[in-house]
């Protein structure tokens, strides 16, 4: 047997680590409920596990949502990654072929060159010294674009990066040793030995016209065999475990294991795959615009791995979505926000006076929520294009309704939102209706995910679509020129983009912005932000209306309540939601139609 | 007595030894907007619960810095949350957050 006493840390340092991954991971599986594990045990033996194979290489190796926010960002991940994870591949063929036995020492691949001086064997070896070679310069580059980020990250288009922790620190430090010392000590070998391929046997013939190699060969090893130990150690304790807790991830979620309002062992998954990238620092308003430079999801993660979370922090969150939208891992940020919330949360209400009285019922619901009863002007458009088209509906809350539930479900008290939850599906049951319509994107969000009602559920842009597209309404096309401000719950949180889009278009002319979609702005009222103040959400709001306004359009156009009413307070331009200009649109036409039958 | 067609409001005083300023302490320091309510009611005004049953945030806040906090978890289990008053607050209480602190404080001294 191979054996040299500085492999030592090297394999205690693997030992460590395979014994606390496993030990973590079976004791979070075995946390998980009941249909959890029958779903982990059904998947295992289905396609399903084929798919996630794919996933894990496109993710977690070649990280390719990584490289869409920037390419060079994308490049130094894989780099690392995937060159890494080839190296050892490599290694192991390398040394299976040379030595000719199936199972040799698990360090033997690692440490290939400092045990066989002569490499050369019935074939390919100096195609084994040409690939291996260029396999480390690929770890080596991104290794050195790594050091460079940290001092300019503007060059990975990234404005802010992640501050660490101590054993983040740690283990980053380690990592940047690993190849370079890698080179080294197999430059060294070769400087010896002559076994080294185009890197190490160049450098290795340099470093010997005026190095003393016999004595240097052997330390450079050793450190070689500390500073993997010393990372894999420091590993479990630091953001590297994400990179096998994201792969477990990944089998979890092709499983068919979601992400709950509750925190359990899955969450634990989750939060231990951030590998605190940072791209989410970029994304978040409250660090761009209101300075607050503790919240972010990356912190936010941080703080619940290492059980220190405060209150502040769990509440002042808008939830609007943005990083979640870009995180790598995509890990369910949101749901994690609220989860934690409960914990803070207290409060058992009591909703029995709560007796709807219902004479009528209709094929069509329309729920205008509570925010728009503070907004009357998009209620009186909706009642007005409701009668326009002759569509038979009934006005759920016109004389107040039941809140959805999603405000208090923000807030974390999920056990008081479930019991308005109840009272309204019971409600909505009875009345035995096809379509729920409904002009607040925070009630549309709730309904869709919580509500469990097998009937139409959709915004008030959605219906008014289809009324045009039927013929039931005639839309009156303006010459003003309108930007659209996307609200969160509908845009991100509902995926409804294209049909607010479709509809302006049929009613004016949409220009479009630099942060629309996926990219757009929180109004800053997000009934999420509970423990925002007023400063901050000026802050937001300002933020977001500076986008809006840059090329001086006739009208910001918003399809939510809250919105409007927020965005209205700062803007000098008119803020309208679509539903006010399509019906000033109808009447405008009206207008026209009556002057010149009087004429 | 005769009787005129009005009637005298009963003597009304604040009874400092039943006075109880706990939740108003708490309230105060965990959300700072509490202080500067002016008790116009327009909280009331808006609130979604209201159109239902008798809730009435600016009294219930009264009673609170005035220490007079038996009622006020019956009154506010009826909150719904939905945030109107935030929006309609002409001083900027983070309205929100006062009935979740005020319900955070009747939880830490169960009251």
């Amino acid at each position: 047997m191979k054996y040299d006493p500085f492999v030592i840390p090297f394999c205690l340092g693997a030992i460590i680590l395979a014994f606390v991954l496993i030990y973590k991971y079976f004791s979070w599986i075995f946390a998980l409920n009941k249909t959890d594990k029958h779903k982990i045990l059904k998947g295992i033996f289905s396609v399903r596990i084929f798919k996630a194979i794919k996933e894990v290489f496109l993710e977690s190796l070649l990280h390719r949502k990584v490289f869409r926010v920037n390419p060079m960002l994308g490049y130094m991940h894989m780099s690392l990654a995937f060159g890494w994870l080839l190296l050892i591949l490599g290694g192991t063929i390398e040394s299976k072929v040379h030595s000719l036995k199936m199972f040799n020492t698990p360090y033997e691949p690692i440490f290939f060159k400092f045990f066989n001086h002569d490499i050369s064997m019935f074939s390919g070896a100096e195609e084994f010294k040409f690939v291996m070679d260029l396999l480390l310069l690929f770890v080596l580059s991104g290794v050195s674009l790594a050091f460079i980020k940290r001092f300019y990250s503007k060059l990975f288009g990234m404005k802010k990066t992640t501050k660490l922790k101590i054993g983040d620190w740690m283990a980053l430090t380690a990592l940047w040793f690993i190849f370079p010392l890698r080179f080294f000590a197999e430059s060294f070998t070769s400087g010896i030995y002559h076994n080294g391929g185009f890197l190490t046997g160049t450098a290795g013939n340099f470093f010997a016209s005026f190095l003393p190699l016999e004595n240097l060969t052997y330390i450079a090893w050793w450190a070689y065999s500390i500073a993997l130990g010393a990372f894999f150690i420091a590993l479990p304790f630091s953001r590297y475990m994400h990179i096998f807790t994201e792969v477990v991830l990944i089998f979890l979620r092709n499983f068919g294991i979601k992400s709950t309002k509750e925190y359990n062992s899955f969450s634990e998954f989750e939060i231990h795959s951030c590998s605190r990238c940072g791209i989410c620092l970029d994304k978040c308003q409250l660090l761009t615009a209101a300075r607050i430079k503790d919240t972010q999801a990356v912190y936010f993660l941080q703080s619940i791995r290492y059980n220190n979370l405060k209150e502040g922090k769990a509440f002042d969150c808008m939830l609007c979505g943005k990083c979640q939208e870009f995180c790598p891992v995509a890990i369910d940020l949101n749901n994690i926000r609220i989860s934690k919330r409960m914990e803070f949360a207290s409060g058992n209400n009591n909703f029995d006076y709560l007796i709807p009285k219902i004479e009528k019922t209709a094929p069509i619901i329309y729920f205008a929520g509570c925010m728009t009863h503070l907004t009357p002007t998009i209620k009186i458009a909706m009642e007005s294009i409701f009668k326009e088209s002759k569509t038979d509906y009934l006005f759920l809350d016109k004389d107040g309704g039941i809140c959805c539930g999603r405000p208090l479900m923000l807030a974390g008290e999920i056990l008081n939102a479930q019991k308005l939850i109840e009272k309204n599906v019971k409600l909505i049951k009875e009345l035995g209706a096809k379509t729920l319509v409904t002009s607040c994107p925070i009630c549309l969000k709730v309904f869709k995910e919580d509500y469990e009602l097998d009937i139409e559920i959709v915004h008030h842009t959605q219906f008014i679509l289809k009324l045009a597209e039927a013929g039931k309404i005639k839309l009156n096309k303006s010459d003003l020129n309108v930007v659209y401000h996307d609200p969160c719950e509908l845009g991100r949180g509902s995926g409804i983009y294209d049909e607010p889009r479709t509809l302006i278009n049929k009613v004016g002319n949409l220009k479009s912005i630099s942060q629309e979609k996926e990219l757009s702005l929180c109004c800053g009222s997000s009934l999420a932000g509970i423990q925002l103040n007023s400063v901050q959400k000026e802050l937001v709001r300002i933020d977001t209306l500076k986008a809006l306004e840059k090329n001086n359009p006739d009208c910001i156009l918003t399809a939510c309540p809250l919105c409007k009413k927020t965005l209205a307070k700062d803007s000098s331009i008119d803020v309208k939601d679509i539903s006010e200009l399509v019906w000033n649109g109808i009447t405008e036409s009206k207008i026209v139609e009556l002057t010149q039958n009087s004429n | 007595m005769k009787n005129f067609g009005f009637s005298l409001s009963k003597d009304r005083q604040i009874d400092f030894d039943k006075s109880d300023k706990r939740i108003m302490d708490f309230v105060k320091i965990e959300e700072p907007t509490f202080n500067i309510c002016i008790a116009c009611g327009t909280c009331t005004a808006t609130c979604s619960a209201g159109n239902f049953t008798e809730m009435n945030l600016r009294k219930m806040i009264t009673l609170i810095k005035r220490g007079e906090i038996t009622g006020v978890r019956a009154e506010l289990s009826k909150c719904m949350l939905c945030g109107k008053c935030s929006l309609a607050c002409p001083r900027g209480v983070n309205t929100r957050n006062v009935i979740f602190k005020i319900n955070q404080a009747l939880e830490k001294y169960s009251l």
